[in-house]
């Protein structure tokens, strides 16, 4: 399960073409980023042509097709897929180094001189193999969503789309007393819908997922475009979304870990992404072993280049970029303060008050910063902030 | 507007195959002296229901295996938690 787009490119050099095959719904050219407050939402709404065609930008798809005819691919080129099957612990050498793993089946052990761990967002592997410190619910939240039935051309019709084309708006200000954020997506003949929230605040809360889903549903915005919408499915999913400072030790002796399991997922806002992180890492730690099993060393010091070569690429250097992203983004005033304040100065630059002489924007935002409890000042070391972080 | 449909009946549009086994155990000694319960708010698929003498009557059939009751569970040792058997478990498949 995942809630939102997926970003494909980096399957260009593993599988040419591989828009010509893959199994996805709607190929997304338009992007919403949105703030909200119970009455007002205001959004930058970005659509491109060149979305629409290859080598395409993103695309909607159900993970249980899209990672069936990714293990297709795997199984095509040799390797052996064994679904059905639980890898309940690790395998150990004497000295501690990893030798395989252990699963439900019976007699099913499975000796290996590497093991990938890509177990997802609780990795029970990483976590035995002491690769991750104490647990802190503070780096993870979860993300609950509704998938609801709408006609495929009251889904173009309803958010302006061609048959094929695919939306994606991502919300900020519209998960009540949690920390969090909302989402919402075109499928081919099914939009969803969901929100995805800071463990600790949803633990201190007393709104459940599904009422703030409910809430999301019911905003003036978000109404009309899923009214009728029949729920198809409900699903929900934790995401490890403390950015780098999360991450943990990503190999040891015998181990190497990756995807959500080695807390490679992007929650920074405007950007949010995680299937293409799970898919570079995943590619990088097989190409890591292919080598450390040629040259006969797989221990975490031969293992090391995999950690090097996640900072040359995009998996980490995006995630040491943006590391302060996460924390910025679930802060209170990002959370509350600023979608009423953005909603409120455009709701009074836009607001003709005749007789009353227009306000300039400097004294509007005075007066809303005030409104909304900001101070210029913070505004302004958060403004910094924003630009050291994104910038 | 959407129709809202009730809990129940949510949790009906989600593929199940249930273990024999529990994957999820939860000690109710250690709920009985729990007094923020924050299983009961958070678990997506509202597993957790606190009884009248203090403890938590729970179920593991519906679980989306998603892990929050054990992250948000403040009392050590309450909740076990491990995947279910190999086969067994939820199946998303529009997600």
């Amino acid at each position: 399960m995942y809630g939102g787009v997926i970003y494909a490119r980096i399957l260009d050099d593993l599988i040419p073409n591989w828009w010509e095959e893959a199994p996805v719904q709607r190929w997304v050219t338009r992007r919403a980023t949105m703030v909200m407050t119970p009455t007002q939402s205001l959004s930058l709404d970005y659509r491109t042509q060149a979305w629409g065609k290859p080598p395409y930008n993103g695309a909607t798809a159900y993970r249980s097709e899209f990672d069936a005819w990714l293990a297709s691919k795997a199984s095509d080129a040799g390797a052996t897929v064994v679904c059905e099957t639980t890898a309940v612990g690790l395998r150990r050498a004497d000295d501690g180094t990893v030798s395989g793993i252990r699963t439900d089946r019976p007699d099913g052990d499975i000796s290996s001189r590497l093991v990938v761990a890509c177990d997802g967002v609780n990795s029970f592997l990483a976590k035995e193999a002491g690769l991750y410190p104490e647990l802190d619910p503070g780096n993870y939240t979860l993300g609950a969503k509704e998938v609801l039935a709408l006609p495929a051309e009251t889904i173009d019709q309803r958010f302006g789309l061609s048959p094929g084309e695919g939306v994606d708006f991502e919300i900020l200000g519209c998960t009540g007393d949690v920390p969090g954020g909302g989402f919402l997506y075109t499928n081919s003949d099914t939009v969803s819908v969901g929100v995805v929230l800071s463990l600790p605040g949803l633990a201190q809360s007393k709104s459940r997922p599904e009422q703030l889903i409910r809430s999301l549903k019911e905003h003036p915005t978000i109404s009309p475009l899923v009214e009728g919408g029949e729920l198809v499915e409900y699903s929900a999913h934790l995401i490890p979304e403390g950015g780098y400072d999360m991450v943990p030790q990503l190999y040891g002796n015998g181990i190497l870990v990756a995807g959500d399991a080695a807390a490679l997922c992007l929650a920074a806002g405007i950007w949010l992404e995680g299937v293409n992180f799970a898919i570079a890492s995943g590619s990088i730690a097989g190409q890591v072993a292919v080598e450390a099993l040629g040259s006969g060393d797989t221990s975490a010091r031969g293992l090391a280049t995999y950690r090097k070569r996640l900072e040359k690429n995009f998996v980490l250097a995006d995630h040491k970029k943006l590391r302060n992203a996460p924390h910025l983004l679930l802060s209170e005033r990002v959370q509350t303060r600023y979608p009423q304040l953005m909603c409120n100065l455009v709701e009074g630059l836009f607001t003709v008050t005749n007789p009353t002489p227009k306000s300039g924007a400097i004294a509007l935002t005075r007066r809303e910063a005030k409104r909304a409890g900001v101070r210029i000042g913070q505004l302004l070391r958060d403004s910094v902030s924003a630009i050291r972080t994104f910038g | 507007m959407t129709v809202e449909v009730s809990f129940e009946d949510r949790m009906e549009t989600v593929e199940f195959r249930v273990s024999p086994d529990p994957h999820i155990v939860v000690d109710g000694d250690s709920c009985r002296g729990c007094t923020t319960k924050e299983c009961v708010t958070a678990c997506p698929a509202n597993l957790f229901v606190p009884t009248a003498d203090g403890g938590i009557l729970f179920n593991y059939e519906q679980c989306f295996e998603c892990g929050t009751c054990y992250m948000v569970c403040n009392t050590k040792g309450a909740i076990t938690w491990h995947y279910p058997e190999g086969g067994h478990g939820v199946v998303f498949l529009r997600s």
